[in-house]
Order: C-alpha cells, then structure tokens, then sequence
C-alpha cells in the first residue's frame, strides 16, 4: 500500500507523440475526428495544426500514475479540463511531460494532481485523480 | 439553429450491450501509453484478483461516446459536431473496467448553459454491467459554439 504525503512526487515521465501515436489512438478509442489526423482540416476549421486527442492526453497522465499504483482498483474519481491543445508536427511530434503530486490527504483518499506541460504550456486544467486509501 | 435548450433532463435508452475485449483492452492500453502489467498480462491482473486484464482508467470513454452518438444524432439538438469541443471530462467510478465485462452506458443530459451563441451542454453515462451494477459514471461537457 501507498502510503500518500502532500506534496510528494507521485510519478513523472516525458512522452513523445508522434502522428502515429494520434492514429493508434483513434483506432483504438473509435474518435476518428479528422482534426487528429489530417494537416488540411485542421487548417480549415482555423486550429494550428493537427491535435493530439484531449482524451489521448488525459489517458496518459492517468498512466502515468497508474504505472507507480500498480493497479487502478482503489481510483475512485478521474477529472480533466482540456485548456489548451497539444500540437502534433508531422515530423518532430510533441514532447508531452507528465508530473503527478499528492495535492490533499484526508482520512479516506488522496487526491493526485496531475501537471500535463507541452513546451511551457500547461495543456489540462484542474486534472485530479482520487484514490482510497 | 441553437442549442436545443429543452434537451436538459433528457434521457436516452440504454446503449447494446459492448463486450469489452482482452485484445482490444490491450490495443487500448498501448495507445495511452499504458505499461502497468495489469492493462496486458492475464497473470498480473489475477495475482490482483481481476478475472482478466484491467482496462485503462479512461477506456470508460468508448461506452460513453456511444452515448454521445445517441445525443449528436437527435433530430432537432442543434449540436453540431464540427463546432462541438470536448471542453471537460470527469469519471467516478465504483469498479475498474475488465475484459469480459457487458457494459451499457444511459445517458443524461443534466444541464445546458448558454453563453452568447455558445452552449455547454453537461451529461452523464451511467455505465453498467451485464448484471446491472453500477461501474463508472462518465460525465462530459461539450462547448458547441455559435453558428454561421
């Protein structure tokens, strides 16, 4: 069991996306929306360039931390806001970095905050993960 | 044409049942960068005491978009997936997902705020399994902006 003290480093990795990570993820979750694949339509709808999903990004901090849980049994809660986008390049990627930290303690759970950087852009607003303890 | 604002409290009928898949927990596992032993190895998640590999946190997602399918299609929504933003995601859950599980979403939609032309429109999938018990709640907000 882990035991959980506010402030404490949770986990901490860097992720590169690449094109191909954005096409494993549609195929995977069933979002095929164009704006995650193709440079064209992503321009059209006025974005700067093909997007990572929200949902991609929110799946890897969960991993992240599930990674130094060992299991997901005692999560209990799992929340994002998508801010801001993670802009994939066709041929450099993006560099994602994940850091989790013990935010709060009580008597029953701990709450991880989840700090999801791209570049000098904090990409998830208020992303908290509760487990029981 | 706007949001329709009288979707709020609206309830959609239970989706078909989705069979959750080992291989397709483990395709999903890889895609989110998930590599805890749990999301892949049979043995790893019985030595935790799951039936079968555990699914990532977030794979409750793809029930809940069946949900959405159900939301988008409505005759009259006034929501438009080309100006719809997945603005905010929550999940709370009672059990982890694992592979064997019937699961079946219903969707809520349980507020609609407008704001100028734009609306965000707050939904829960209250997803299930076969025997009817509860698994995850997944609660979405969508931001559908204004339109031409």
């Amino acid at each position: 069991m882990m035991s959980f003290t506010v402030g404490d480093v949770v986990a901490e990795r860097d992720i590169h996306l690449t094109r191909e990570s954005l096409v494993r993820y549609a195929g995977a979750s069933g979002d095929f929306n164009p704006i995650h694949y193709r440079d064209d339509v992503a321009e059209s709808v006025g974005l700067p360039g093909v997007l990572a999903h929200g949902m991609l990004t929110m799946g890897i901090a969960s991993s992240v931390v599930v990674a130094a849980l060992g299991d997901t049994g005692t999560i209990t809660e799992y929340g994002v806001r998508f801010t801001k986008p993670v802009v994939v390049d066709p041929a450099d990627g993006a560099h994602v970095h994940v850091l989790a930290t013990v935010g709060a303690v009580d008597e029953t759970s701990a709450r991880i905050d989840l700090k999801v950087t791209f570049g000098e852009t904090t990409v998830l607003g208020k992303a908290q993960l509760r487990v029981a303890i | 044409m706007p949001v329709n604002t009288e979707l709020v409290g609206r309830e959609f009928p239970p989706t078909a049942p989705y069979l959750v898949g080992r291989e397709k927990v483990r395709e999903f596992a890889r895609a989110v960068f998930a590599d805890a032993p749990l999301h892949t190895d049979v043995d790893a998640a019985r030595a935790l005491g799951y039936a079968d590999v555990v699914a990532p946190p977030t794979f409750a997602m793809v029930i809940q978009d069946q949900t959405l399918q159900q939301l988008l299609s409505e005759p009259g929504s006034g929501i438009e997936l080309a100006r719809t933003i997945h603005a905010e995601q929550r999940f709370a859950y009672t059990r982890p997902i694992v592979a064997g599980d019937e699961l079946s979403g219903r969707l809520k939609v349980t507020g609609i705020r407008t704001v100028g032309g734009n609306a965000m429109i707050t939904s829960e999938a209250e997803i299930t399994d076969a025997e009817g018990a509860h698994v995850v709640t997944a609660t979405s907000v969508l931001l559908v902006g204004a339109g031409e």
